[in-house]
């Protein structure tokens, strides 16, 4: 790891003066993906800006129909969390199955999106949940956020602070994890939302990071049955392909995994 | 630098670390607590596990000064004196080791799995599912989940014992 300068923010405003201040800095989460890649030297910032103890970035509460969740919430902290649990039970799985117990006791929320890896499992929640991402600046759908392969529309002095959650009427999480890495091959998140509108997100298999299936969708809002997206498969073309398996493999197995979401989400 | 407090296996310590430094070699290098191993160095293996505020975490994708102020439990910090813990004893009785080199992270979330479960609640799948982030290259896992089940539910008896 090249040399850094370490910072604490105390507070959301010390923590985007200590951004500003700064030569290339980076925010610090969790640091599960971040301080991989510094030691590999693929990542070198000047300074690493840690906003895991600012108090207002922690904690789940309802926000009318909806689940608020700060961005320094830890994957462990979402996966245990009764309300999350109750209310919107595919992210509570979907975050339980994050990494491994060590990386979820550190690794957060607010990190893995700003990331944005390509086969990340949040993006599909936060997609497939229509959610809302709030930061030091504004508010943007999720659809908004992720704009491709490790890039989000944040501007480099921008933190997020929350992802508000709409709660669904039914939702569940799918993934076919490669075997090695345990990060997603193809991961599909199934929303059905309570005015009928059935939204699919898949992660793991686009080449631009996580994306929606509207033919799914269809299919879905008229028929919430595994079988309804059984004889959809996905464009193979903008699909990943590489030795881990070929953009056909991978298109194939959004379709199983759409149809074990479904079934989960029963 | 940076100055780092915090408190191991109960003891407080504190020193001058670069920012840079990772939570293990803080540890290894300046506490010469060696059981907490360096694997694989890229949070896959887990030889590096440690408690930080009750959680076990990877301590090679820490850095020391995140650590400030905690309290870090290692492999060196669960005996009671001669008494080895439950989980240290199971592993030894059940032979959950060849080499040994994956041991120490291998205890250290066994213990961070039966505080979380409750002891005597884990079954081989849980067990299997919650080590998916130590590797071991010896022993095939077999003993492992062995000494770890057995562990368990050692431990839900002396609780049950001692209410």
């Amino acid at each position: 790891m090249y040399e850094t300068t370490y910072h604490r923010a105390e507070s959301v405003e010390n923590a985007v003066a200590l951004l500003g201040g700064a030569d290339d800095p980076k925010i610090l989460s969790g640091g599960q993906t971040l301080l991989p890649t510094m030691k590999q030297r693929l990542a070198a910032p000047s300074d690493l800006i840690d906003v895991s103890r600012i108090a207002d970035m922690h904690g789940i509460c309802e926000d009318g129909n909806a689940i608020s969740i700060g961005a320094a919430t830890t994957h462990a902290e979402v996966a245990g969390s009764d309300l999350v649990k109750a209310r919107i039970p595919g992210l509570a799985k979907l975050a339980g199955g994050i990494g491994d117990p060590a990386v979820r006791h550190m690794g957060t929320l607010g990190g893995s999106i700003a990331n944005n890896d390509p086969a990340a499992d949040y993006p599909s929640a936060l997609v497939a949940l229509n959610a809302t991402i709030s930061t030091t600046k504004r508010k943007l759908s999720a659809e908004e956020f992720f704009t491709g392969m490790f890039e989000t529309a944040l501007d480099e002095d921008e933190i997020v602070l929350s992802v508000s959650f709409p709660v669904a009427e039914k939702s569940a999480y799918a993934k076919y994890p490669n075997p090695a890495s345990r990060y997603a091959m193809a991961g599909v998140f199934v929303a059905r939302h309570g005015d009928g509108t059935v939204r699919v997100a898949v992660t793991g298999a686009g080449q631009n990071g996580v994306f929606r299936s509207a033919e799914m969708e269809a299919a879905l809002a008229a028929n919430f049955t595994p079988e309804a997206v059984a004889g959809i498969s996905v464009d193979a073309d903008g699909l990943l392909s590489d030795i881990h398996g070929s953009n056909a493999y991978r298109a194939n197995l959004v379709t199983v995994m759409a149809k074990r979401a479904v079934a989960a989400a029963g | 630098m940076a100055h780092v407090s915090m408190s191991v296996n109960g003891k407080k310590v504190s020193g001058q670390v670069e920012d840079r430094t990772l939570l293990v070699n803080f540890i290894r290098e300046t506490r010469n607590l060696t059981g907490t191993h360096v694997g694989c160095d890229t949070s896959q293996c887990g030889a590096c596990v440690v408690h930080v505020n009750g959680k076990a975490v990877k301590s090679c994708t820490l850095l020391a000064v995140q650590a400030d102020g905690a309290d870090v439990v290692t492999i060196e910090g669960l005996a009671n004196g001669a008494n080895l813990h439950p989980v240290q004893a199971a592993f030894r009785e059940h032979h959950g080791l060849q080499c040994g080199f994956c041991t120490p992270g291998m205890i250290m979330s066994a213990v961070d799995m039966i505080n979380r479960y409750g002891p005597g609640n884990l079954d081989e799948k849980t067990i299997r599912h919650e080590l998916e982030g130590n590797i071991c290259r010896c022993t095939g896992y077999q003993n492992i989940v062995k000494a770890i089940k057995a562990a368990s539910d050692e431990m839900a008896g002396m609780q049950q014992a001692a209410e």
